[in-house]
């Protein structure tokens, strides 16, 4: 049940990073790739199998869970938490480079030019 | 020793890195000195530790002491030598050009950024862990944001968000490929992995045989090949000129991480008993390096500026290797590998020296720049037409440079291959369209001058003022005549570096001195019968 719980978890935290990553703005793109890495933290974490009452020492009890997916999940959250930061500088310099926050940049512009050409015979 | 100054081609560039964040622009010439000489210590040392013979068997150092599989492993044999060497002539050439040109002072801290990502570069190319080469991924794709975006600028912003975007996807299936091996395989070094490999459950082969070819599609985006690779004309396209010569070798991480955890961790293995490893990859590299080089190749004819083409000349190189790569479980082995050695040091010493002669013309050539149209002429327009034609030339594999001879041991190789036929088919069309593009460029480019009278704005320049960096633009064909004279030595080496490769039990052995250790492999067992005390 846990276990079924834990998955659903981690497919509905992914499935959804992947549709937001597939977005067209820069702020559903770096939510979209939070998400991912939740999903993916959890599923590295989940690796070690998941216990209860088991400490991550050998020895203090009778069944240990495995220190190691602890560590590299903790490893991940830090680089994860480094590149959202980045990613967000960035989008904000994108935006107030490019005028807008679309992820090639464009859309604005070309509404722009898609309104000026029916504006064009009135003036 | 040895160990020490292994040790050094990955610690001085992140000690550099924290020194150099200090100093940054308050004492430039401090800054350019340190990274100059950092750059020139990593050459110095890694070429004198492969012409002294320590990375003829592998030469493992463990990181506090820890035996494999139990802490992190650095391994240095020939490949990750020959890797780490390229890496500093490639940095050497760029960091020489951004200081002659001033290119460094664009924005702050290149010189930390410069060094983080040759931090990340040697680190990636010695490690033997899955999950630290994954780190090292990320130290060096945080180094390459940087310094891609260093100097700023509108495409540039655009085309950096689309690179970091690609590569943070990239980095999260990285993840779930190691973590998915790690929860079903129970390790995460590469030797280890190898050993334990065959004793998977029968009910964890799936997931293990969908992590490693998560794992490879990691690589082959790292590594630009299709359909992973359109990123990469834009990011290298409109990164400043230093980053994208520097970014050369960047692309060639992805390609040594395929062939590092094709010829180590999936050679001559079974999946559980169920799934043969040696054939699992290696047709696929095959069919994507003909259809990147083919697309590359097309790229090439359609780009309109010169960086562009060099980007996907890039492509191409990219495609070639894998082509190479693929026709290792052919009959010619040991030649697919040389060969792929041969081309790979060809085209990352050029393919830099090719970007930073597009960044002469770039600053040269009036206002058209390095755009593909008639223009007054630049000055040096005859020297540096002349290299234009040999830098065409040897990208584009006619005789008789460095790009030629690789292709030509490439193409030796598939002679007995079943897909004889359409190898030679893309290899020699896409040469074709390569160097039909490459001459039309260079046509347009140099013949096509004209001064322009009544624009004084577009007058050219006149011909004798000085033209900084452009020795740098040189130095690059001189090492490709250099690997034309020397090729027999160069290729006897390769051989030899090849039967290393293709001999993964000693990097095995070199690792994992005692075999497996703990034949259970599910984690959670994973203490019980270790009692801490191997040393």
């Amino acid at each position: 049940m846990t276990n079924l719980a834990i998955s659903l978890l981690i497919g509905v935290l992914t499935g959804a990073g992947v549709y937001l990553v597939l977005r067209a703005q820069t702020f559903p793109v770096v939510l979209g790739l939070t998400l991912m890495s939740y999903g993916v933290n959890l599923f590295l974490f989940t690796m070690g199998r998941l216990h209860t009452a088991a400490p991550a020492v050998v020895g203090a009890t009778e069944q240990s869970a495995d220190a190691l997916p602890q560590a590299l999940v903790l490893t991940a959250i830090v680089i994860a938490f480094a590149m959202t930061a980045f990613v967000i500088v960035l989008a904000l310099k994108a935006r107030a480079a490019l005028g807008n926050d679309h992820v090639d940049g464009t859309h604005i512009a070309q509404a722009n030019r898609v309104l000026n050409r029916h504006e064009e015979p009135r003036a | 020793m040895t160990a020490n100054l292994i040790s050094l081609l990955v610690l001085l560039p992140i000690a550099l890195t924290a020194i150099l964040t200090m100093t940054g622009q308050r004492a430039p010439t401090l800054s350019r000195g340190l990274s100059l000489a950092g750059v020139i210590v990593l050459l110095v040392v890694s070429v004198g530790l492969l012409l002294g013979g320590h990375g003829d068997t592998p030469r493992v150092i463990e990181l506090g002491s820890w035996a494999a599989p139990f802490g992190i492993v650095w391994v240095f044999d020939r490949l990750s030598g020959l890797m780490v060497v390229l890496t500093s002539v490639v940095a050497l050439l760029s960091l020489v050009y951004a200081i002659r040109r001033d290119e460094d002072s664009a924005g702050p801290h290149f010189h930390a950024l410069f060094q983080a990502q040759l931090f990340g570069l040697n680190g990636a190319f010695l490690t033997g862990d899955l999950f630290n080469l994954f780190v090292f991924f990320e130290v060096l794709l945080l180094a390459s944001y940087g310094l891609l975006l260093h100097g700023s600028g509108r495409k540039r912003t655009r085309a950096g968000f689309h690179y970091v975007v690609v590569n943070l996807i990239g980095s999260t299936l990285f993840l779930f490929a190691v973590g998915a091996l790690y929860g079903t395989v129970g390790s995460l070094n590469l030797a280890d992995i190898t050993l334990k490999l065959p004793d998977v459950a029968p009910d964890a082969v799936p997931i293990v045989t969908t992590a490693i070819f998560l794992l490879f599609t990691v690589f082959l985006i790292k590594g630009a090949a299709f359909p992973l690779y359109l990123w990469l004309p834009g990011a290298y396209g409109y990164a400043s000129i230093p980053v994208a010569a520097l970014f050369a070798i960047m692309t060639k991480v992805g390609l040594y991480s395929v062939l590092r955890v094709d010829s180590v961790m999936l050679s001559g293995n079974t999946v559980g008993g169920l799934v043969e490893t040696t054939t699992l990859i290696a047709p696929w590299l095959l069919w994507l390096g003909l259809i990147t080089l083919l697309l590359a190749a097309l790229g090439v004819v359609a780009a309109r500026f010169v960086r562009r083409q060099v980007a996907y000349l890039i492509i191409a190189s990219v495609g070639t290797i894998l082509i190479a790569l693929g026709l290792v479980t052919g009959p010619e082995r040991e030649m697919a590998l040389s060969g792929a050695l041969f081309y790979w040091i060809h085209t990352t010493v050029l393919s830099a020296g090719f970007f930073l002669l597009a960044g002469l013309m770039m600053r040269h050539r009036s206002q058209a720049g390095d755009e593909i149209e008639a223009a007054p002429p630049m000055p040096h327009a005859i020297l540096v037409g002349s290299l234009f034609f040999a830098y065409a030339i040897a990208m584009a594999g006619l005789p008789p440079l460095t790009g030629f001879f690789g292709k030509i041991i490439i193409l030796s190789a598939a002679l007995d291959h079943p897909l004889l036929a359409p190898i030679f088919a893309v290899v020699l069309i896409s040469g074709l369209i390569m160097v039909i593009a490459l001459a039309r460029a260079g046509s347009r480019l140099f013949y096509q001058s004209q001064a322009t009278p009544g624009h004084p704005a577009d007058r050219a320049v006149d011909g004798k003022g000085p033209m900084p960096g452009l020795g740098m633009a040189i130095l690059p064909l001189a090492l490709a005549a250099l690997m034309v004279v020397g090729a027999q030595p160069l290729s006897s080496w390769l051989e030899q570096t090849a039967g290393q490769i293709a001999q993964p039990a000693d990097y095995i052995d070199a690792v994992m001195p005692h075999g497996v250790l703990h034949p259970e492999t599910a984690p959670g067992k994973f203490g019980q019968d270790y009692d801490g005390g191997h040393h």
